[in-house]
């Protein structure tokens, strides 16, 4: 500690430089920080899924719609505890941008088989009884201060009515929250009733996208998913039954695979910022050859220069990496009021722990040719100038 | 006669630059003793800094031994060297060569950082060192606020913290004017009179020199003519 402030003063040698170099690392770890959070959230969608759900869908694609007949096939199955046709409504509210997940339900089933999804027992009533009636998350009735009793006209984007307009006008009953509030992103929806959204729209009546189905006995899930299977094998509606898991990750790789993405955007990030600090710490440790001199010179040993050297390094990225988490911090509420369905972005504790690892790594990496050239450096030749 | 605190055997350093091989010191004996006040003097290369520099311990010789107070420094590794130095040998250099980031204090504790010294110690040597060279009220100034004079001397102070054995000034008054000089060189005599410490200076000047005990006069890497000052 006591060379500390040595270190210190080294890096206010040139403030505009530093200032700058730090903002270039602080705002790389902004972009891990925030990148990291979306990936998480992305994942945590699956990792929190129901081990005693399955969902069924085409066996080919999740666009391919199934007949309302299977589910009464997989009702009678032994092992089903409840099935709840579902689909996707895929409609914005006032303007494009305003999208949210929008699910067409059974509401009783699935509300059965949701635990999780948490409103007044009032409000759930009313939306079993009322046919245009539709609930709402939380988070989403205060983004669009929604409340209960407003009509809530949606644009459709796939399903028009069947008299050819696209505004579906909906009933708010009720606005629900989530059991555990770090689940609020993932059930960040509306849910509208099936039987009305089937009965008024204009093609695919009789069929849903998928079903999900609550199991009697979660360790069974693999024989009843096989079962189901079997039940529609060479049929016109094949199916392809996993559990809500491995649906999940499905889906999300549909998207693309965001750990990849992510990883790639932020090595590339950080590989172009090793020359940016490296040529920074070159730099700065050519400018203070002398100085380096007189340190040996008053009997700072190679190694010592060589710690100096490396403490400024990891002195700068640890700071920045700390400014840069910190601005992901303050960013991510708003990052999440953009993304809906990710209104649980934040920083974890494997983030930080990852974000300091990389600190320590590119400060060893910028810093170590520098840090060798000091400590190589003959203090005769850098006295002289040489 | 004291104890010679310095003692060169044989010493020759030569470089190569390319195919060429330069001799810079031709082989040479010298003894000083504790106490003095010793000037180098002679033409540009010469050889006085080359041999001021194996006296600190800052290069090694190619053939010969260096002895300083009673240790053979010639042998010692990068790391032992740099140990001992840090322990022996204070150095004064022409252009201060003081870190502009730190403050004058912070620049004098410099080698205080490698002892075991605690803060407050190290705090309470400073405050001497500054003391002795006359500028305890510039303690918080950087280089860049004080003058050539004043910056010379927390170099001397930087060079005394640690109580060397010697002190190596390497043309301490070529970057200042006489009045300066003079007042620098007065400082330097009154550490060699009045606190004891042994001076290895090098110096064009001849006013300069006439402050020290003994003149050495160098030309071509071989010593010419020893005098003492009356």
């Amino acid at each position: 500690m006591k060379y500390f402030p040595l270190i210190w003063a080294a890096l206010g040698r040139r403030k505009p430089r530093t200032i700058l170099t730090g903002l270039s690392i602080a705002i790389a770890f902004l972009l891990y920080g925030m990148l990291n959070a979306v990936n998480i959230a992305f994942n945590y969608g699956a990792e929190m899924s129901g081990v005693d759900r399955l969902v069924t869908t085409g066996r080919y694609s999740i666009t391919q719609i199934l007949p309302y007949g299977h589910a009464h096939q997989i009702r009678s199955l032994p092992g089903v505890s409840s099935v709840a046709a579902s689909d996707w409504f895929g409609g914005y509210y006032q303007d494009q941008r305003n999208f949210f997940p929008q699910f067409a339900v059974e509401q009783e089933e699935y509300l059965g088989m949701y635990p999780e999804i948490v409103l007044p027992e009032q409000e759930k009533q009313a939306f079993f009884s009322t046919r245009t009636g539709t609930i709402v998350a939380k988070t989403l009735a205060d983004r669009y201060h929604w409340k209960v009793g407003d009509k809530i006209p949606m644009q459709a984007g796939i399903w028009p009515l069947k008299g050819g307009s696209n505004v579906w006008t909906f009933d708010l009953v009720g606005i629900f929250d989530t059991a555990n509030p770090k689940d609020r992103g993932q059930y960040e929806m509306m849910l509208i009733r099936h039987d009305f959204f089937d009965e008024a729209r204009q093609f695919g009546t009789g069929t849903a996208g998928w079903y999900v189905t609550k199991l009697k006995n979660p360790s069974a899930a693999g024989t009843l998913a096989k079962l189901i299977d079997n039940t529609f094998a060479n049929s016109p509606n094949e199916t392809r039954t996993d559990t809500e898991k491995a649906f999940n990750q499905s889906f999300m790789k549909q998207l693309g695979d965001i750990g990849l993405i992510i990883s790639s955007i932020l090595g590339a990030v950080f590989f172009t910022l090793l020359f940016l600090t490296g040529n920074t710490m070159m730099q700065s440790v050519r400018e203070r050859i002398p100085e380096l001199a007189v340190l040996k010179t008053l009997g700072y040993t190679d190694f010592l220069v060589l710690a100096l050297v490396l403490g400024e390094a990891l002195l700068l990225t640890l700071i920045s990496a700390v400014l840069g988490l910190t601005m992901a911090t303050l960013v991510l509420p708003w990052l999440a009021s953009q993304l809906p369905g990710l209104s649980g972005l934040t920083i974890t504790l494997p983030t930080i722990y990852g974000a300091l690892g990389i600190a320590v790594l590119l400060s060893f990496v910028v810093g170590l040719p520098p840090a060798l050239r000091a400590m190589r450096l003959n203090i005769v030749d850098a006295l002289m100038g040489h | 006669m004291s104890e010679a605190i310095v003692s060169l055997r044989g010493v020759t350093k030569n470089y190569t630059r390319g195919k060429q091989k330069i001799e810079v010191l031709q082989p040479l004996d010298l003894s000083i003793s504790q106490g003095d006040f010793l000037a180098l003097m002679g033409p540009s290369g010469s050889g006085k800094t080359t041999l001021l520099n194996l006296i600190g311990g800052l290069d090694q010789p190619s053939s010969g031994e260096v002895n300083v107070g009673g240790q053979r420094i010639d042998q010692l590794s990068s790391r032992a060297l740099a140990q001992w130095r840090s322990h022996h040998v204070g150095f004064v250099f022409q252009f201060y060569n003081l870190l502009g980031v730190l403050s004058a204090e912070k620049n004098v504790e410099l080698p205080l950082l490698l002892t075991s010294l605690s803060k407050a110690q190290r705090a309470k040597h400073v405050a001497t060192a500054l003391e002795i060279v006359g500028l305890a009220d510039r303690a918080k100034h950087k280089p860049s606020e004080l003058s050539g004079g004043q910056a010379q001397r927390v170099a001397i102070a930087r060079a005394l913290v640690a109580d060397p054995t010697l002190l190596v000034c390497d043309e301490p008054t070529g970057d200042l004017d006489r009045k300066t000089a003079d007042e620098i060189l007065g400082l330097l005599q009154t550490l060699n009179r009045e606190h004891g410490k042994t001076i290895v200076m090098v110096t064009h000047d001849p006013k300069a020199a006439e402050y020290a005990t003994h003149q050495l006069h160098m030309d071509k890497g071989s010593l010419i003519e020893q005098s003492a000052n009356t």
